[in-house]
């Protein structure tokens, strides 16, 4: 027995940053909007209080903010042959749960996409030919330039209060920013956050090496701001207990700091938690969406939203598998080509690098933060040239300090035992002396790397679980081995009494380790129908007044953290609602 | 080798006295059998799900991964055995955030485990394999063997050379090692770590981890102070 409701204006799935940013601009706009959460509802003065928020283990090794697998989780195989099975636990990414979502948990490492990124396909012709990209290679541009998105980039970095120092300002480059960044029309809302001594010594030996080091970008902000919002973050403590657990100084960037506030105080708004969207109502005649349903996970009672305005803010996966569940779209099949929805899923070659150990010197590694370091980008997108080497894309290369948590971080040298009391001196010798270069690497779609429905599996609605076939392939393989190369060059620079072996992924994709949780498309966005799930403005081209936001909706991933034009896109769409759409529904993009 | 087999005795006469409701003196005992005592006065081992095999078990475990020495107690000291009492007894041990649809078909290790069981089960029947095996091979359950065959044995099982009746050595050993490591590394309120003595180990400073006014004064500086934990806080 579904219950119906009333009818709103506007109908969120999804409590995260992308929920949170449309729900806000579109009560401006006069929309009474609810927004549905799966999980529950948090307060940072509650949830993320000391001392019970310093708990690697509860946090970091339990997982007590990612989202539950045992009820909702996906299969995986390695190639469209084999046959998919559940990850039973979560492990290569964490997505959220509950209101504010991923974020919460985020190390808050906050990105712009380079220029040539926002154009991929067409710089890459441009610089090296019509052969350069493979066929199996289905990288796309985005449906808009770096410089269409930069005023909601910006709008994005001042509700987060971004750390960082410009490198590029109007045009005008600057020392000591990233030279490589797009123009920016103003500088980070707040300077970059204090340096740690690896930071500095990776940033000496790459610049005498003639790269070009910066300090990382970061959802941290270094001193007290006051958001775009008029709410204030604090200043970051450089607890190093950042990834996988709120921040109780309220320094991190996240919709339960940032916005949600002002949500909450809004009577045009209302905020359901613990309301499961199972699917959407879908007029594929009519070409809309006329509401959601949902299941209230305290009772089992399904409800019926009717809503004039449905926005997609889920993670990659929510997203995904909504459009297939309420049969929105051609599902994608890699045999013909041909559909769109589960299409170009890329995600990122992570966690590879080099460690190293120096007798002399202490690096205090748990004072810090994961976007407390200092980073090069000679070597990612296509800021290097490319001739000649066999693959596209590159890497962010950083060292700095990140966490000192015991449980996860207490490096030996090569050669150490695991175990008894050698293993123990050796902790104990090196854990103050070691330092880290880390690379992630960009992931270029490709044709076989799709989402889509499993045959056997359900969630606990009794939903298909979203399978995932995935693998690495030559393209990734051959970056990784080049850029290790170059990680391995700085390190050398650096002179550490030890160097580790370095760790790049080089055999099949793993889903067990931590890897990042920069999972990308399977709705991407695009110039046409055939091509993509929906139109520049992230409006679904088979249903008029759907909004998909987030970064399903990526054509592939660059080795940039998404958070920042995952933002950025959410005032992009908002914008195009508010200003266009509301004055005149219908499609936005003539298909 | 008597010591050896100290971890079994003292579980069970402990176990024995408390039932009979003489815990003080259990305690005092224990203390004299103990070859590196534990800086808190120790108390008789009561735990929630372990079974006395199973405690004996990772008493010896914890006790060869961690031997006391210099740097810190043995592990079955600094709690570890409660630690993994408490883990396999709660949520986690249950199955939280586990997902547990079947089918079960054997998968590519690259697609992750695969079992049916809980980390409860899954260590249960870990536990009994493993005795079973150096039973075959040494006549005796894991823990009566003496520390040098101790740590063959797992160095046999990480290297997936023990027969386990068809179970994956090196998934029972990684899941072990790692639980072994958890109750060793994490804050003491979950019952391991008994003194912080692992984070004076590595001079892991623990809470409240607010250095915003500490990190240049200290830099290219060790910074050493005391480890407080949760509890400190509380």
């Amino acid at each position: 027995m579904v219950t119906k409701l009333k009818e709103v204006d506007a109908v969120m799935v999804g409590m995260g940053w992308t929920g949170s940013i449309m729900a806000r601009e579109l009560t401006k706009a006069g929309l009474n909007v609810v927004g549905l959460e799966r999980g529950g509802d948090m307060k940072p003065s509650e949830n993320f209080a000391l001392p019970g928020i310093r708990d690697e283990l509860r946090f970091s090794a339990r997982l007590d903010m990612i989202q539950d697998a045992s009820r909702e989780t996906l299969t995986f195989r390695h190639r469209p042959s084999e046959h998919a099975l559940p990850m039973r636990r979560m492990g290569s990414f964490l997505p959220g749960d509950g209101v504010g979502g991923a974020a919460n948990h985020w190390g808050g490492q906050h990105w712009r996409y380079l220029p040539s990124d926002h154009i991929l396909k067409t710089h890459l012709t441009n610089r090296y030919g019509a052969k350069a990209v493979p066929d199996d290679m289905t990288i796309a541009d985005w449906s808009m330039t770096y410089d269409e998105l930069e005023p909601f980039y910006d709008r994005f970095d001042k509700l987060c209060g971004v750390s960082g120092k410009a490198g590029n300002l109007r045009g005008q480059k600057i020392e000591g920013g990233n030279v490589f960044e797009g123009a920016r029309a103003s500088d980070y809302p707040t300077p970059p956050l204090k340096r740690s001594l690896s930071g500095d010594m990776f940033a000496k030996a790459a610049g005498e090496l003639g790269y070009h080091p910066f300090p990382q970008p970061v959802s941290n902000a270094s001193r007290p701001y006051t958001n775009s919002e008029g709410l204030t973050l604090g200043a970051c403590q450089y607890c190093g207990f950042c990834e996988r657990a709120g921040c109780e100084a309220n320094a991190k960037a996240g919709p339960l700091v940032c916005v949600v506030p002002k949500l909450r105080a809004d009577p045009k708004f209302e905020l359901r938690t613990r309301a499961w969207v199972s699917r959407l109502i879908y007029d594929k005649p009519g070409k809309k969406v006329t509401g959601v349903l949902y299941t209230d996970t305290r009772t089992g009672e399904e409800y019926e939203q009717p809503a004039g305005l449905v926005v997609l803010s889920a993670y990659v996966f929510g997203n995904v598998g909504l459009m297939l569940y309420s049969g929105i779209g051609e599902p994608y099949d890699p045999s013909t080509g041909r559909g769109t929805v589960g299409k170009n899923y890329c995600y990122q070659l992570s966690r590879m690098g080099i460690n190293f150990f120096f007798e002399d010197k202490d690096f205090n590694p748990f004072m810090g933060s994961p976007g407390m370091a200092m980073l090069i980008d000679d070597f990612n997108g296509d800021n290097f040239d490319h001739s000649g080497l066999g693959f596209l894309g590159g890497v962010k290369m950083s060292c700095g300090s990140g966490t000192g948590s015991p449980i996860g971080y207490h490096p030996v040298p090569p050669g150490t035992p695991r175990w008894g009391s050698e293993w123990k001196r050796a902790t104990k010798k090196w854990y103050q002396h070691a330092a880290n270069i880390s690379i992630g690497g960009s992931n270029y779609a490709n044709r076989n790397n799709f989402l889509d429905l499993d045959p056997t599996y359900k969630d606990a609605l009794g939903r298909p679980l979203l399978r995932l076939t995935y693998n690495f392939v030559e393209n990734d393989y051959k970056l990784v081995e080049y850029c290790i190369g170059k990680a391995e060059q700085v390190a050398r620079a650096m002179k550490p009494t030890i160097l580790g072996n370095p760790r790049v992924r080089r055999g099949d994709y793993d889903i067990v380790p931590y890897q990042s949780t920069h999972n990308t498309g399977g709705t991407i966005m695009g110039a046409n129908p055939k091509e993509s799930v929906v139109n520049r403005y992230l409006q679904s081209w088979d249903a008029d007044n759907l909004f998909v936001m987030g970064a399903s909706t990526f054509p592939q991933q660059t080795a940039y953290n998404p958070t920042g034009p995952v933002g950025a896109l959410a005032y992009w769409a908002a914008e195009a609602i508010t200003k266009q759409y509301l004055k005149s529904p219908g499609a936005l993009v003539k298909a | 080798m008597a010591d050896e087999t100290i971890p079994r005795r003292r579980f069970l006469t402990g176990a024995a006295v408390a039932g009979a409701g003489l815990a003080a003196p259990a305690a005092a005992q224990t203390a004299a059998q103990t070859a590196t005592p534990a800086p808190s006065a120790p108390e008789p081992p009561a735990y929630t799900t372990l079974s006395a095999n199973e405690a004996a078990f990772f008493t010896a475990a914890a006790d060869t991964f961690i031997p006391a020495d210099e740097l810190t107690p043995r592990g079955s000291d600094l709690g570890i055995v409660v630690f993994i009492d408490r883990q396999l007894g709660g949520a986690w041990g249950g199955g939280a955030k586990y997902y547990r649809g079947g089918p079960f078909p054997k998968g590519k290790p690259e697609q992750g485990p695969q079992s049916h069981l809980t980390p409860r089960e899954m260590f249960a029947a870990g536990v009994d394999a493993v005795n079973a095996w150096t039973q075959k091979t040494y006549q005796k359950d894991f823990d009566r063997l003496d520390a040098a065959q101790r740590d063959t044995v797992l160095k046999a099982l990480e290297a997936g050379k023990a027969d386990l009746a068809g179970a994956d050595p090196r998934t029972f050993f990684e899941s072990l090692y790692q639980i072994v490591m958890e109750g060793f590394f994490a804050d003491p309120i979950h019952g391991g770590n008994k003194g912080k003595a692992s984070w004076a180990m590595l001079g892991f400073p623990g809470l409240p981890a607010l250095y915003a006014d500490k990190i240049d004064k200290w830099r290219g500086k060790a910074y050493v102070v005391p480890p407080l934990s949760i509890q400190d806080f509380s």
